[in-house]
């Protein structure tokens, strides 16, 4: 399956989840629906048979409100079932709104607390170079959570101890919470800041698959990596783009219906 | 204490190389033995807490066993989520050591008393230790190095006297003191005001009970409705405050299985926090921990309830 039909597909499951779910979220979880497509269509080492296995590939959403396009991610490369993503949100369920690693097989990290990923996927990385396992790990944060101070101890430590096996992925999609990332507390010049504690940076159109593969596959020797993906948020629905509201508001009635009919005919296109 | 433990620690990361040691810049001459010793297996990862436990969660997932060690709050409050959901919601095998319990670093300030500690972690799905003696901190370490998943260790600066007479099992309270009139269940190297409380009280014809509660959680109950049933009257002595941590949990056992003591008071601290600055003896006497305060408290009970 090619990534662009991958990405079509969470983009569905998404919409069709949050709706169900009458849950928030859907303008996060679009935003990285096509990194999500590219690292498990193209970059993970790791399938449904190697879940266990200790020299997978990790990958840690540590923006974990976006966790409706991890579990779909992992549903359309046949980690979990289709069927099983009808449960998300539900009672009962194990697919909560922020990722859960508990009974969800290639979930490696629960997270929801934002700033949490970055520093257990930097101890996963020391710990793989001590033991020379080949892992990499790959974590994906949003914009706005970079503004927890638990991020940058871990991207001074990582810098420090050369782990060139880790990959932060920047979901730079400008608009946090409540307004926009440069209104609430601007990150900018934000490569620059990454660069100045010691990280290789690669900044890419978050939704263009080529060059996301490209900034995935490039590796300098002792140097973490960082990619800021320029990103749209609510990415494929036209009036969930780049729209605040979207962060909380759940797809209902007509809205539904016309973010469903949206996406349908990109498929058609 | 903290030695007596580093000591323990390096004989088994000798033995067993995926045991590791954070510490987040503390221990200065403390851990220089483990490091010359185990390069690999240390990390000092700077003044960063939250960062520590992550990477220690981290370390875990890949097979590790590791040990954070810092002062007072600094490995448990000021990274409390990093331990709620990294550590301990994926039970990881990290075992979380703060040297500094209670007033050992008295004179240092506020800052450096660990007083809520034991309360606050009690709550979270993990091992709380808190050990009065050489012995326990040898014996406990060895114990939680084989026992996976998430652990608290507070150590002090003091030590309670201890020769170990008493069999020590974690989860398992040791009684080092027999007496049939009360009990004094104690946590920590506080458990010494008691042992000299007792005997003090012993000449005045009040017979105690010294109980070592080492684990903090799982609590033993069955040594809590034994003190209940047996000596009818209990102290809790903790250099701590009153609210959520031993008495506290004493007297949730006590109630939940309907055997109330005919007494019960709570020794430690009862509300807010020192501003007085004063060695650890100087606050367990400001604060009434103490030896003297306890046998004030003692007779005061004894005489009320009998």
């Amino acid at each position: 399956m090619n990534t662009s039909d991958i990405a079509h597909k969470i983009r569905l499951h998404v919409v069709n989840m949050t709706s169900t779910g009458k849950s928030s979220h859907v303008g996060s979880a679009l935003s990285i629906t096509d990194i999500m497509a590219v690292l498990y269509g193209k970059v993970l080492n790791v399938t449904p048979e190697t879940t266990n296995n200790p020299e997978r590939d990790r990958f840690i959403l540590s923006k974990g409100h976006a966790g409706a396009a991890v579990y779909a991610a992992l549903a359309e490369t046949g980690f979990i079932s289709t069927h099983t993503l009808k449960q998300h949100y539900q009672d009962g369920s194990i697919l909560s709104g922020h990722v859960s690693h508990k009974g969800v097989p290639g979930v490696e990290l629960s997270t929801g607390s934002l700033g949490h990923g970055l520093s257990v996927a930097a101890g996963i990385c020391y710990g793989a170079k001590l033991d020379n396992n080949p892992l990499k790990s790959y974590v994906l944060l949003s914009d706005g959570e970079c503004d927890e101070g638990s991020n940058w101890e871990a991207i001074l430590f990582a810098a420090h101890h050369k782990l060139d096996n880790l990959v932060a992925i920047v979901d730079y999609n400008k608009i946090q919470s409540l307004a926009s990332v440069c209104d609430t507390l601007n990150l900018e010049p934000f490569a620059d800041k990454w660069e100045a504690f010691g990280w290789q940076v690669s900044q890419v159109d978050g939704h263009d698959h080529d060059a996301l593969l490209s900034a995935l596959k490039t590796h300098t020797a002792d140097m973490p990596h960082c990619i800021i993906a320029h990103t749209i948020k609510g990415k494929g629905v036209s009036f969930m783009e780049n729209e605040v509201l979207w962060h909380y508001r759940s797809p209902q009635g007509k809205e539904f219906t016309a973010a469903i009919e949206e996406l349908e005919g990109q498929t058609n296109a | 204490m903290r030695d007596t433990f580093i000591e323990v620690l390096t004989q088994a990361a000798v033995a067993d190389t995926d045991i590791m040691l954070l510490t987040a810049d503390l221990g200065f001459g403390v851990l220089d033995k483990f490091q010359e010793q185990l390069p690999k297996q240390f990390l000092n990862v700077g003044v960063a807490e939250q960062n520590m436990t992550g990477v220690a969660a981290g370390l875990t997932m890949i097979g590790k066993q590791v040990f954070t060690y810092s002062i007072a709050n600094f490995p448990t409050l000021r990274c409390l989520e990093q331990l709620r959901n990294d550590v301990c919601y994926h039970d990881c095998n990290v075992k979380v050591v703060a040297i500094g319990g209670g007033f050992s670093y008295g004179a240092l300030g506020m800052s450096h008393h660990a007083t809520e500690d034991l309360a606050i972690l009690r709550t979270l799905p993990i091992t709380v230790f808190a050990p009065c003696s050489y012995f326990e901190v040898i014996e406990g370490t060895k114990a939680l190095i084989h026992t996976p998943g998430p652990a608290y260790l507070r150590l002090d600066k003091a030590v309670a006297g201890d020769e170990g007479k008493a069999p020590f099992e974690l989860g398992k309270a040791r009684e080092l003191r027999a007496g049939g009139d009360l009990t004094f269940i104690c946590t920590g190297s506080i458990t010494q005001e008691a042992l000299t409380a007792s005997e003090q009280l012993e000449k005045q014809g009040i017979s105690c009970r010294v109980l070592s509660m080492h684990t903090i959680k799982p609590i033993d109950t069955d040594a809590i409705i034994r003190a209940a049933s047996e000596t009818g009257g209990i102290i809790s002595v903790e250099e701590h405050t009153i609210y959520g941590g031993l008495g506290a949990a004493i007297a949730q056992v006590c109630l939940t299985h309907n055997c109330p003591p005919r007494f019960f008071h709570q020794i430690g601290l009862v509300d807010g926090f020192s501003s007085v600055v004063g060695s650890q003896p100087y606050l367990r006497n400001y604060y009434k921990m103490d030896a003297q305060a306890l046998i004030n408290a003692a007779t005061v009970q004894m005489r009320q309830h009998n």
